[in-house]
Order: structure tokens, then sequence, then C-alpha cells
């Protein structure tokens, strides 16, 4: 059945081979309805097993907690079959939207079959291995055959950028803060759409979390699955390496008017009374928690400020004595899925305060909060306070 | 009536209302799996439904997940009845194979050109072979 399906989507891709894929990481194991829990469960029941190593996206529960979420008892009795159903066919339960920082870390030039649209704009752009953007269904038959259709992204000629994103009119001082690549990744997402860019002028120190946090926010947006950055990322030493020696299709000298624009589009509504604040999408890393613990300073929040993460960050929360701090200052960490994905807000309705922008671009669909969008330090300054707190400085 | 040539990435037949998306959407947080309507706030479309609709857009953005909902959509009967795409979009026309292969029916997935995309307009009709004619 795998093979079948793998072979389908083959011949409409317009693949003329299939080629060995060394992990899979598999989104397949999130609950949308009783017709992916039939599915996972008839290749169950035929025996289907993974051939790479396969680790799991989120699922609908907190295995943790079960009592946060709000599903009922027949919602959360499939979710928990779907969830059971994938660690049967042998994938890893690492249930988590950031396998990257959780140890799953392919390198560059392995061809893989990921799924999760950050996840896989990471893989592609920051750690160089070659993924396309796989659907659910489609990551777990390519873990079960081991193989993918050589297209796409797979291939190296698919991988030039074609578009330059010239960042050098932007001061460097917006380039330190974590909202700007939140910001500069939802522009490229609806600039670039599915094409390969290149940013030159960013600052080499960028870190993971701030190339997560672009590559989650275009994978939203927009249908980025790969971009460059001249002088940090594998495939691109430098700009011309990235373009291949061949000129831009497009240029784009990108101005912070223009990023301010975008900036205030991914709020809903401009300020006022906040009901909740949601951070951590794609998983807040150990690094990002040590940033929220030296914001929140000691101080004690006002609203709900939940933290989604994955369990291999709450291990080692533990070991350095945060777990105890982040829930003593009021912080509610939410673990092996998130907000968006699955019934966690005690409303269904209000205003909700994120540094996400996958996060700012779902949430008014998904949980029916109006959204407002600010940095880190916005969202915690807002938690203490219980309203709308931004800075303004570094934008205008 | 107007021919319109298509490649047909699924084949089947199928009529309907055409619901032309004038953005991308992401069918994770864009669609209700449950009822079919657009639930995206932001979106030129929401509060329309793909219901039965034959469905018009460019390509799907974000979510991965997108597979999973067109599936849901057509074990419930409520998706759209055939979709015409200008992208090949994979997450899309995945979940239509794996509709086929469950069992929940089988839609058309079709690509045109953006020129005829401009020409879809009323009541689409998809035939086996490909060919669009609109009313």
């Amino acid at each position: 059945m795998a093979m079948r399906i793998l072979c389908d989507m083959a011949r409409i891709q317009g693949a003329d081979k299939l080629i060995p894929v060394t992990s899979a990481h598999i989104d397949g194991c999130l609950y949308h309805g009783a017709s992916g829990v039939k599915f996972a469960e008839r290749l169950v029941k035929l025996q289907g097993r993974v051939t790479v190593p396969s680790s799991l996206n989120v699922g609908a529960l907190d295995l943790q907690n079960p009592q946060k979420i709000r599903l009922d008892d027949r919602e959360r009795d499939l979710a928990r079959r779907l969830m059971n159903a994938y660690v049967a066919m042998g994938c890893i339960p690492s249930w988590t939207c950031a396998p990257y920082q959780a140890g799953y870390r392919p390198g560059a030039g392995e061809d893989i079959a990921w799924a999760e649209s950050n996840a896989i704009v990471f893989a592609n752009s920051v750690l160089g291995a070659r993924t396309n953007r796989y659907g659910d269904f489609m990551d777990i038959c390519c873990a079960i055959t081991g193989r993918a259709p050589y297209v796409g992204l797979h291939r190296p000629e698919n991988r030039v950028a074609t578009v330059h994103i010239d960042t050098s009119s932007i001061p460097d001082r917006l380039k330190q803060e974590d909202a700007f690549y939140a910001v500069l990744g939802s522009w490229l997402g609806r600039v670039a759409g599915d094409r390969v860019s290149v940013f030159s002028g960013l600052p080499v120190t960028v870190t993971d979390d701030q190339l997560k946090s672009l590559g989650a926010s275009a994978a939203s947006s927009g249908g980025v699955a790969l971009f460059h950055v001249a002088g940090v990322t594998p495939e691109a030493p430098t700009l011309t390496d990235a373009l291949n020696h061949q000129q831009a299709r497009q240029t784009i000298i990108l101005a912070r008017k223009e990023l301010a624009r975008e900036r205030d589009r991914m709020s809903t509504v401009a300020g006022g009374q906040l009901d909740v604040i949601a951070v951590g999408s794609p998983h807040f890393s150990l690094d990002e928690f040590e940033q929220l613990l030296r914001l929140l300073d000691g101080r004690r929040c006002a609203i709900p400020l939940l933290a989604c993460t994955g369990r291999h960050v709450i291990t080692q929360l533990e070991k350095k004595g945060w777990l105890q701090a982040l829930q003593n200052q009021g912080v509610d960490l939410i673990v092996d899925t998130c907000v968006v994905v699955t019934p966690i807000l005690e409303r269904t309705a209000g205003v909700l305060m994120t540094n996400s922008g996958k996060f700012a671009h779902y949430s008014p669909s998904l949980t029916g909060h109006e959204v407002v969008f600010g940095s880190l330090a916005d969202c915690v300054n807002s938690a203490i306070e219980g309203a709308v707190v931004r800075d303004e400085s570094g934008w205008n | 009536m107007p021919v319109i040539t298509s490649r047909a990435l699924i084949e089947g037949e199928a009529e309907g209302r055409l619901l032309v998306l004038e953005s991308d959407i992401s069918f994770w947080g864009g669609i209700d799996p449950n009822t079919g309507d657009v639930i995206d706030n932001r979106h030129p479309q929401f509060g329309e439904s793909v219901a039965g609709r034959i469905l018009a857009m460019n390509r799907s953005i974000g979510s991965s997940s997108g597979s999973s909902i067109l599936l849901e959509l057509l074990r419930l009967g409520c998706g759209p009845a055939g979709i015409i795409l200008i992208e090949a979009d994979f997450i899309i026309t995945l979940g239509a194979v794996v509709a086929r292969e469950m069992g929940f029916g089988q839609i058309p997935v079709v690509q045109v050109s953006p020129k005829d995309f401009e020409c879809l307009a009323g009541i689409a009709r998809i035939t086996r072979n490909g060919d669009i004619l609109c009313r």
C-alpha cells in the first residue's frame, strides 16, 4: 500500500526513479479526524514498519499532562490511537515539531523525507539536507519503503536560488532581534511563494533559533521549503555560490518600511487587554527558555503565558533546575503538542499575543483568538501587565 | 462553450459551481475539515465553502497537514467535487490519492495554465480526458 501510494505520486510528479532516504519526520501522527486513524491503522494491520529512523511530530495530546487538552473522550481516544499506530510502526516518540533541536539532524546532502512545514524548511536551509514538502501520509509511505521520488529539491539544480534579497539597508540593531526574523519570514513567504531565495547582508552570528523562526514564518505565509543565507547556510558559502554563478531572476532591496508593514499585518488587533500569551512555535529550545527566564527576571505573569516545547527540553529544564523557576513565575508548559493543533486555551475567543510568526498566522482560524505579534521581550512585558506592551523602537 | 485543456494529475469526472480562490491557502488552518468552510478570516474567500464545488486555486501554502484535511473532507462528503490548480501541488494531490486508496472516493485534480485559469467562471465540468467546460 505504501509503495502503491509512493508510485502513484512519483508518476504524478513525473519522477523517473525512486531514491533511498536516510530518515523521515512524520506529521501524520497529529489528529485531524477519523480518516487519518483509519489510514494509519490499516498500515499497522498490514504490518507496516518503518525502515529508516523516523521521528514523530507533535500529536494532539500532552501525554505528560493529559488534563490540559480539551478534547472530548471520543476524539481523545482517536488521537491516542493515531499516536499509538505510528509508534507501533516503529517511529520514535519524539513528539516535537523541532526534531532538528532534539538530536535528529541529518547531514548536508542527505536525502530525507520530512513533513511538518517548519522542519522541512529548516532541514533544507540550515542543515543542507534534501527534502520536498512532504504531506501527511507521504511521510510514512517514504519511511516504510525507505524511498522517495527523485524530483524537486532532491535534485541539486532545483536548489539554486533564483531570488536575491539584499538586506544591507536594514539597520544592524534590528537584525539582532528575534522578532526581526519572524517578520522577515512572513514577508518572504508572501513574496517568494515556493521559489528558492538567498539573503545577503544578514549577520554571520545569526542563531539556529532565529533561522528556525524565519523558516517557520515563511512556511506559514507561503510555501517556502528552502532559503539560503550567504555566508551562513551550507549551500551558500557566498552569494554567488547560492546563485550557482548565475544572475538572480529577481533582486529585491529590502526596506525597513516594508518590514514594518509586514509586522503590522501579522497582528489582527493593535493593542489593549490580552487574555493569553503563547510562545513556542516551533517548540521552544533550551536557549529560548534561558532568554525567557532572563526577561522575566523573577517577575510573575498576570495572565497565562503558555510555552510549548518538546519532552527533550523538559529533561534539560529539570536538570538545570529551571522548571520550578518557570512554573513559579506563572509559565505554563505545554509538552508534546501546542496550542494551535489541539484545543488547550481556556477560552474559544479573546486576544492572544505571540512572538511566533506561525502562531500569528494560524491562531485566528484555529483558536478563535485575535492576535498581536511582538518580540519575546514584548510578550513577557505584556504577560506581566496583562495588556499589550510593545517596544516600537527599531521598527520606525 | 470554450473548452480548456488541462493536465490530469488525478483522472476523474466532476461538475460543480466554481470556487476560485483569490489568494493561496493552507488547507490546515484555512478550511474546516468537518464542514468545508473557509475559516481563515484573512483570506478573501473567508465564509465560502469548498463542499461540492470545483475548487480552483493557484496552489496551497503552509502546512503539510493539508493532505490530512482534504482526506477528512472527502471521507465526510464535504470536500470539493474536483480541484483545478495552476501549480502541481503535491500536498493537495496526495490527499486525493490517499482518499482513492482508502475508498473515500475519487476526485479529479487537474492542472491548467495561468491564462486558462483566468477563463474559469460559472459552472465547470471536468471530463475524464481532462477537458474543462464552463457554462
